[in-house]
């Protein structure tokens, strides 16, 4: 027996070894192991359960002692705060808009997924997970999706018992729809408004804990930097924020034993996109620049469905809600005289016969028809209108029509579904699209890269955790309706208050820290003096003028087909761009006051960099997978064409210096579980 | 079809919240009437930036309608002349050619201006903090098919939870009343079996701190409705007044 333990103890501590020694070289050749990722043991339903098991925890007493600051109050930093407050820990919540209750979520329209399997039509967890990874093209971390499918329940619970009021069938039970990516009806809804239900419910819960004292708010309050301390054993850690009070123009400082950023997507460097005006990618790349790495910045979603494009002075697009593809159908005309003359004005869409009428996702996705993901709709209404067929004065829409579903539910029900949208898009476009299909076109609307985090949601920086659309984690290349909405609140509601007490269990000694520290001062400095370096210039172009034409570019030649050479194009006119904004940028007011323009301008600079970054890493990826699309890669059939075998990794880009390129760093993604395939809505 | 006008904008101008405010008057050609009513502000403000003016500071994000951010009066009217909508989906077409259209911030009493066309609205913050909440904490929750709610009763509180908080019933009441307001959120939650149990709490509690506020009172003008961009009903204020009536009764 002694023998035997004996030769135990020496395998074991060789295998330690080994795994010593493979952690050592993954380190020094740039890539990031399993481990390093912190991805729990075990099979895959197996892995969340022993990750919470086995995770430490912070006891009620010393919750009370930790300060967590949250950047953000949409899906994602709302419910974290609410949570976070709830348990015992002390949370500073800061949000740029006039109140919490404004974050951009609240514009979300069509639902939230989630495994109920309520309507018997044989969803599950796991259906769920494998709709997410293959609607993501094997470009997304296994053990991530799976464990989002599980909480994904428990986000509805949640939120019926805050009072949101999702559908109902006539018997009292919830109602489900159907989005793009799925056979199941596993979408819950509240109305066209369901971002706006769900975000109002985690804005009644963080109320409820502000109004106890449990969270401090800070409205109109815009992050502008991080403080890092070092620790006993010299390593950095975050430890508070810098942040410019929006109504006063002040600088202020704020302590906090961890900092949890859920700043949104970056969606904006495109300045026309489907994002409110003032979301913005500047969060993500102060957390980049402190060492933070920015995963995946190429996988921007373009969604298929937007009001098209109507003049110069254009300030944003407008979304329809994918829910529309359930009873709309999606049409060109299939002769081009037929699309010349509606370009021209002289016919509109209902003159067109039902024979002449192209129904091209229907015809070339005849499994998925109109429901097929986001990037292939794109992709397909793009390669229309490239051929000529677009439907309006300027070649670039389709039609989405519901005269079908009219006929076939009655005009009252159709009403009663999409009224909101419908009343939206008449508004605007001043048409009614009872009578006339609808004109849609693809535009910016979402982005699935963002900053890395580990299992854990932490980032590469100790004590800097970044959640819901900020971070990379659970979408892959391509995200599927409804399913941001899942992530923003599991992340917030179920994750995050979990594993952030595994960081937080070994800082129960660490004493609120004085904001009069050294670092604290440097990092004020450090954003005074950007800050007077804009207001210096004084040159001749507005903020907008120099965005839009960022915007332009950011289209042209990094939107929805990419190449070798556009990037390379882009790249070139990205720094172009830069010198024209730090030399000729107009800046008008002070900087101590209430300054729109200042405000914007910050936002531009870091723009500029994410545009250059999101250019890198597309002409990196040599390979089409969801959202991102290099036209030197696809089949014969102008499909997505991946290439597992080069680029099955998070490309994590490593900040190295303002003027030198980031370094490139690989978490392969190894398909452990599940069977990667080409992704195949036809059949 | 959508053509080109001239116009002058009559707007309020005001350096900060103490400070005396003024209307100026600019003039804007050749404004494309597809424009949204904001584009044509953000088309005044680069002007007034090419000119070294001050740019008008106002509030306004998501530009479609459901923020609630946009807060402008615009003719007289909150949220402008058309009926359904907030600021930022008013579109210019509403406006002819050689139009004087006179823009000012929220006049109300418990949204003090902050600077042009901005307000300060913390205090429907506060309010929703003292009450506008089912009190239940992350986790440990029924399923969400465990009770059964009637279609009709889902779909009122819904109507009802359509609130963006603007403040555009506040700023349309002649008494400076946030009844509609408070009455949104007190009719959503008192309609669902789960906000039902603290319902009469909720009215008291969120009406004591909307006085407190220094919002006025309701007299039933109806002004509220009337200019509500989510065409929030009056029928609410009334379920307002029985929950806190029946709160009082039982106290």
């Amino acid at each position: 027996m002694a023998i035997k333990d004996e030769i135990k103890k020496v395998v074991k501590k060789a295998a330690d070894k080994i795994d010593e020694a493979v952690e050592q070289a993954a380190k020094e050749a740039n890539v990031i192991t399993p481990k390093m990722a912190k991805i729990p043991e075990g099979p895959l339903e197996k892995k969340w359960t022993n990750y919470k098991d086995h995770q430490k925890l912070v006891n009620p007493a010393n919750k009370r002692r930790l300060d967590i600051i949250v950047v953000g109050t949409g899906l994602a930093g709302a419910s974290a705060a609410a949570t976070l407050a709830e348990l015992g820990f002390n949370v500073l919540n800061f949000c740029i808009q006039d109140s919490p209750r404004r974050a951009h979520s609240i514009a979300a329209q069509g639902g939230i997924n989630a495994a109920k399997n309520y309507q018997n039509d044989g969803d599950s967890v796991y259906r769920l997970y494998y709709d997410t990874i293959k609607g993501g093209d094997y470009r997304a971390r296994e053990a991530n999706v799976y464990r989002l499918a599980e909480v994904s329940n428990n986000i509805i619970d949640q939120c019926v018992a805050q009072g949101v009021p999702f559908a109902r069938e006539y018997g009292g039970l919830l109602d489900n729809r159907s989005f793009g990516g799925a056979q199941v009806s596993r979408t819950f809804y509240a109305k066209g408004q369901t971002g706006q239900q769900l975000l109002l419910g985690a804005y009644s819960a963080l109320s409820r804990q502000i109004g106890k004292g449990k969270v401090k708010m800070y409205n109109r309050h815009e992050m502008l930097d991080i403080v890092m301390i070092k620790d006993e054993n010299g390593e950095e850690r975050a430890r508070g924020i810098i942040a410019r009070n929006l109504v006063t123009g002040r600088i202020e400082r704020f302590f906090g034993h961890a900092v949890v950023v859920a700043s949104g997507g970056y969606g904006n460097t495109f300045f026309l996109s489907t994002n409110a005006m003032a979301s913005n990618g500047s969060a993500a790349m102060q957390m980049y620049r402190h060492g933070a790495y920015f995963a995946n910045p190429c996988y921007a979603q373009i969604h298929p469905t937007c009001i098209p494009k109507h003049g110069d002075f254009q300030s944003k697009l407008t979304l329809m809600s994918e829910s529309l593809r359930n009873d709309g159908r999606i049409w060109v005309p299939k002769k081009l005289e037929d699309a010349k003359r509606l370009q021209a004005g002289e016919i509109k869409g209902r003159d067109i016969p039902e024979e002449d009428r192209d129904y091209y996702l229907e015809r070339r996705y005849p499994a998925f028809g109109n429901l097929v993901p986001r990037d292939v709709a794109s992709r397909a209404a793009k390669e229309r209108c490239d051929k000529g067929y677009g439907v309006n004065n300027t070649g670039l829409a389709v039609f989405l029509d519901f005269s079908d579903a009219i006929q076939r539910l009655g005009k009252d029900v159709v009403a009663q579904k999409y009224g909101n949208l419908f009343q939206m898009y008449e508004k605007i476009v001043d048409e009614n699209p009872y009578e006339n299909p609808m004109m849609i076109f693809p535009a910016i609307h979402y982005t699935m890269g963002g900053i890395w985090v580990d299992y854990e949601l932490q980032t590469s920086v100790k004590g800097l955790f970044c959640i819901g659309e900020a971070n990379f984690s659970d979408h892959g290349a391509n995200r599927l309706g409804a399913s941001a909405l899942m992530q923003g609140l599991a992340d917030g509601y179920f994750v995050l208050p979990y594993t952030i007490q595994n960081y937080l269990s070994d800082q129960i000694g660490v004493p609120r820290m004085s904001t009069d520290l050294p670092e604290f001062a440097e990092a004020e400095k450090r954003v005074q003096e950007k800050i007077d370096r804009l207001m210096k210039i004084q040159g001749k172009r507005s903020v907008d003028s120099i965005h839009k034409e960022l915007g332009l570019i950011m289209w042209d030649f990094v939107g929805m087909g990419r190449t070798a050479e556009s990037l390379k194009t882009a790249i070139e006119k990205i720094d172009a761009i830069k010198k024209e904004f730090w030399t000729n940028v107009y800046i008008p007011g002070e900087a101590a006051s209430l300054n729109n323009e200042l405000e914007k301008a910050l936002r531009l600079a870091d723009f500029i960099e994410i545009g250059r970054l999101m250019a890198i890493d597309a002409l990196n990826r040599e390979e089409s997978c969801g959202g991102h699309f290099r036209e030197e890669y696809q089949t014969e059939e102008g499909e997505a064409l991946r290439q597992d075998d080069k680029f099955s990794y998070v490309a994590c880009w490593k900040y190295t210096g303002e003027d030198s390129e980031p370094e490139l760093i690989k978490e392969p993604l190894d398909y452990e579980f599940t069977e990667r395939k080409t992704r195949n809505y036809k059949a | 079809m959508d053509g080109y006008i001239n116009i002058k904008v009559r707007v309020w101008r005001q350096a900060g919240p103490k400070a005396q405010g003024h209307f100026e008057t600019y003039e804007l050609k050749n404004i494309f009437q597809g424009a949204s009513f904001l584009e044509m502000i953000d088309i005044l403000n680069e002007q007034l930036i090419a000119e070294h003016k001050a740019p008008i500071a106002f509030d306004h994000d998501c530009r479609e309608g459901i923020c609630g951010m946009c807060s402008m009066y615009v003719n007289g009217h909150p949220h402008g002349p058309d009926s359904a909508i907030t600021t930022c989906q008013l579109h210019m077409r509403k406006f002819h050619d050689g139009e004087t259209i006179t823009v000012e911030p929220w006049r109300s009493r418990a949204f003090p201006v902050i600077k042009d066309l901005m307000v300060d609205r913390l205090a429907y913050d506060k309010i929703m903090q003292a009450g506008g909440f089912v009190s239940v904490n992350t986790g440990g929750v029924p399923d969400a098919n465990a009770i059964p709610i009637p279609k009709p009763k889902a779909d009122e509180a819904m109507d009802a939870a359509s609130c963006i908080g603007c403040g555009a019933c506040a700023a349309a009441c002649k008494n400076g009343s946030a009844m509609l307001f408070v009455a949104a959120k007190v009719s959503q939650l008192a309609l669902l079996p789960q906000g039902k149990i603290e319902a009469k709490q909720r009215a008291k509690n969120m009406l004591a701190k909307m006085d407190e506020l220094g919002f006025g009172n309701c007299t039933n003008t109806g002004a509220c409705a009337a200019e509500c961009p989510k065409q929030v009903s009056l029928a609410h204020i009334a379920r307002l007044n029985r929950e806190f009536l029946a709160a009082k009764f039982s106290d």
